[in-house]
């Protein structure tokens, strides 16, 4: 049997590094571009142009995506808005990651009472209704860069701990730890070294999987006006200005949508890709 | 004319050639061993004549069954002979059997699928069947679903659906690998008993298994035949030196050529160990009961049983890695922590263990060099780097593996490979006792010999005291001075390696002797006395747990539990020890 999986395996990763760098190829030039075009740009996010209101998109004036009802170069602010959302992306998966990596971990390995203990926090915390809470910060301590990125990380790291903690049951059973435990490697040690690094697999795929769950919590949160405060925006602000003026400017709503939904397709694609390059390393 | 017939058979994956040029054929009602180590092509050749290789294999050659071209067949004329006309029994009966039917449903659906039989007849039919096959309480069992049953009642079931067709051809591949040994006696009695006139390729890497059950061998290496005929001749006269080899490795029960008792100290004393679990909805799972053991220095002892005997549960609580529910464990005369976290450095240093799945006791994430010098950065820290790869270049050496292996990781080993690394980690920190939980029960016969020649040297060199668990009686005559049976999580029989082998005093001890396939086609196969299975060990026979199995159980077996009574040297749990002889 073991012929079969390597060789299925060989074209299945062909097939998946493909995916691989397809989609992370695309981000990648994406994030570059939102970083560096704006730079390049003779327009600036807050300028208005009185002469160009709501003009259509085009080549040949100054406006490539045109601009928005009060005049402001519409290219300029979605480069801004992809930064904005990247940005709170990977600061709210990372949060996540490092806290539910930990905890998680700490809880399984640990095991008995702490896990109990430890897993019954997670479950209240579940239990409450997060975006509501958000929304009642949000209100109560005005709209704040940094509440965003501090409530999508708490909404996250829960799913992340009670992932970890699960594999992490099922690593501790395993022989190589049995066997550090037998030679008295010192509890972190063997967090550190034996559970932690053979967890990145399946880490990995959950974080790639859990930034398109921030971007469109971010984005949610600004559809409804809680989210980035004007004049700075983020994908999501764009496409709720987008909705109220789609009858006479449809490219407000469509070209910031339409980036949104590739960045998140194309983080899904790259967890997929992910997940099952770490499949087939894990099954030899 | 023969039933099936491969010429020229070749199946390749991108540019990986598995099987090269393979001919044979199998006549009607005979019985064929398909003969190999791991990755020789045995389930490659089986999955090519049921059409079930994977898309992206490449095939060249033919297969002809019954006249019929098979290899490039359209998937509904393949449809219309797997299971009617060619029948396969996996390996795995819990992986074979869908989860969610009934069995009585699951096997009745073949016969449905077929247009054979259908409604109460088809019923009738499976029950008939599934009483053929040995299943208790056919009526009952058919209503069951595939977890309910045990390992070898499920491989029964399997067989049964196998073969409710009456199909010209059933290939079994490896029926009884995952079965316990005195279990897999009394299936291969089965598929020879029931198969009538159906042809029977027995694909399997155990000689043992070939010579008792089959008319015919070939012998597979890297897909190449490399030698056929009659079972006899194949056995009596080899001409491949493959197979002269793997014959050697064979696992028998050799005579002479073991090791005589040592007389050492007593290094290692374990007194009253028992072990529980807390099953959900079971309460207590005693998995270890009153064990006493002592291991002298430079001394092997096997500790054997089948699966659920406790074996694993009480080495590990003996080394303090599971709590012991009670009973003490001493070292050098002194009592040890039961925790192996609350013993002192220096035993822990002395006490070491190599796993069964030497790839699963390997971090994955870790290079050699790191995994085996782990133990050396807890014991000695002073060490400095160069010092500590040093040490593990040198202990590498010892084993068989030179300098390339020092930055590989666990999946470029091979098993062999992987088993001398986690040995190496083992012993790098020269311990008094080493433990061996099966550890070359995964691994190939050449490749276990090699092994084995290993540990017998290193317990030469240095008086190493090993506690070697094991169910392979063939390589515990090979290695071991002292022999524990065990049954349901208690001492069975405790004695010398000669006098155990020629003349064992419990019964079940002389099942688990008998149950041995012997790779001998000459031999008679012996009279099988044990019935049944391994009882759960949630609920254990009354009085002596082995007694609805034995053929020499009276009512007293029934009531009263045999104390282990007898010398130093040798122990019997059995009321009738002394009468019967065995």
């Amino acid at each position: 049997m073991i012929t079969i999986s390597t060789a299925s395996n060989a074209i299945g990763r062909a097939r998946v590094s493909r995916l691989i760098s397809i989609s992370g190829g695309i981000l990648v030039a994406i994030a570059v571009i939102a970083i560096v075009v704006p730079w390049l740009s003779p327009n600036n996010y807050l300028d208005t142009d009185f002469d160009n209101i709501l003009a259509a998109p085009g080549l040949a004036g100054v406006h490539l995506f045109g601009t928005d009802d009060l005049g402001r170069d519409l290219f300029v602010r979605t480069m801004m808005g992809i930064q904005v959302t990247l940005l709170v992306a990977l600061v709210a998966s990372f949060v996540s990651l490092v806290i539910g990596v930990l905890y998680g971990a700490i809880a399984g390995y640990v095991g008995g009472r702490v896990d109990a203990v430890m897993m019954r926090i997670v479950d209240t915390l579940y239990a409450l209704p997060f975006i509501f809470i958000v929304i009642l910060l949000m209100v109560v301590f005005e709209r704040n860069f940094l509440l965003i990125f501090v409530a999508i990380g708490a909404i996250n790291w829960l799913d992340m701990a009670r992932i970890v903690r699960g594999q992490t049951l099922s690593l501790k059973e395993k022989e190589y730890v049995e066997a550090a435990r037998l030679t008295g490697v010192s509890t972190p040690r063997i967090i550190l070294r034996h559970i932690v690094p053979n967890l990145i697999g399946i880490v990995i795929v959950y974080v790639t999987l859990t930034i398109p769950q921030a971007i469109l919590v971010e984005s949610f949160l600004s559809f409804l006006g809680l989210g980035i405060q004007e004049p700075q925006t983020s994908l999501g602000a764009l496409v709720d200005a987008g909705v109220n003026q789609k009858e006479n400017a449809a490219w407000m709503l469509l070209i910031p949508g339409g980036l949104l939904a590739l960045i998140l397709m194309c983080f899904n694609f790259l967890g997929d890709g992910l997940r099952d390059l770490f499949d087939a390393r894990q099954s030899p | 004319m023969s039933l099936l017939n491969i010429e020229s058979l070749s199946v390749s994956y991108a540019d990986e050639k598995v099987i090269d040029r393979l001919s044979f054929s199998v006549n009607t009602g005979e019985s064929v061993g398909l003969v190999g180590e791991s990755g020789s092509g045995k389930t490659q050749t089986a999955l090519a004549i049921l059409g079930l290789l994977p898309g992206n294999a490449k095939t060249a050659g033919s297969i002809s069954f019954d006249g019929k071209e098979l290899l490039g067949a359209p998937e509904q004329e393949l449809n219309r002979i797997r299971a009617r006309r060619i029948s396969i029994v996996f390996q795995d009966p819990m992986l074979a059997l869908n989860p969610y039917l009934r069995i009585g449903e699951q096997i009745g659906r073949i016969l449905i699928a077929h247009g054979l039989s259908g409604g109460a007849e088809a019923k009738e039919r499976v029950i008939e069947m599934l009483n053929a096959v040995g299943l208790p309480d056919p009526e009952r069992q058919s209503r069951a679903y595939p977890h309910q049953l045990s390992g070898g009642m499920r491989q029964r079931a399997m067989i049964a659906s196998a073969l409710i067709t009456k199909p010209d051809l059933l290939i079994a591949d490896e029926p009884t690998t995952a079965l316990d040994v005195t279990v897999q006696a009394q299936i291969l009695e089965l598929l020879n008993a029931i198969r009538k006139d159906t042809a029977l390729l027995l694909i399997t890497h155990d000689l043992g298994v070939v010579a008792g059950h089959c008319e015919r061998m070939l012998v597979l290496k890297r897909g190449r035949l490399i030698e056929s005929g009659t079972t006899r001749e194949v056995f009596g006269a080899p001409q491949h030196a493959h197979t002269k080899a793997m014959l050697e490795a064979a696992p028998r029960i050799r005579r002479g050529d073991i090791p005589s008792p040592v007389d050492g100290e007593v290094l290692l004393k374990a007194d009253g160990v028992s072990v529980s679990y807390r099953e959900a909805g079971h309460g207590q799972l005693h998995a270890v009961r009153d064990v006493d053991l002592t291991l002298k220095r430079g001394e092997t002892l096997a500790i054997v049983g089948e699966s659920g005997s406790g074996k694993s549960s009480l080495v590990r609580a003996i080394l303090g890695l599971i709590p012991m529910r009670a009973g003490t464990v001493s070292f050098y005369g002194e009592t040890l922590a039961k925790e192996a976290g609350a013993r002192a450095a220096k035993t822990r240093r002395d006490l070491q263990m190599v796993f069964q799945d030497p790839v699963g006791s390997l971090n994955p994430q870790m290079s050699v060099v790191d995994i085996v010098r782990e133990p050396l950065l807890v014991h000695e820290p002073l060490l400095t780097n160069a010092e500590g790869v040093q040490r593990v270049s040198e202990m590498l050496q010892q084993i068989g593996l030179n300098d390339v292996f020092l930055g590989r990781y666990p999946h470029e080993l091979s098993g062999g490979q992987a088993q001398r690394v986690a040995i190496a980690r083992a012993l790098i920190l020269k311990p008094k006792v080493l433990v061996c939980d099966e550890a070359v029960a995964a691994l190939d016969g050449s490749v276990r010999e090699q092994i084995l020649d290993r540990l017998r040297a290193l317990q030469a060199s240095s008086g190493l005291s090993i506690l070697f668990i094991s169910h392979d009686l063939g390589v515990v005559r090979a290695i071991s001075h002292r022999v524990l049976v065990m049954y349901l999580g208690r001492l069975a029989e405790l004695a010398d390696n000669e006098s155990l082998f020629t003349r064992p005093q419990h019964p079940y001890t002389k099942a688990l002797l008998d149950a041995v396939p012997v790779p001998d086609p000459n031999l008679p196969r012996k009279e099988y006395i044990l019935s049944g299975e391994v009882p759960s060990i949630l609920m254990p026979p009354s009085g002596c747990a082995f007694h609805p199995r034995c053929a020499y159980a009276v009512s007293r077996c029934v009531r009263e539990r045999p104390a282990a009574l007898g010398t130093n040297s040798s122990v019997v749990a059995c009321h009738r020890a002394d009468e019967l002889s065995l």
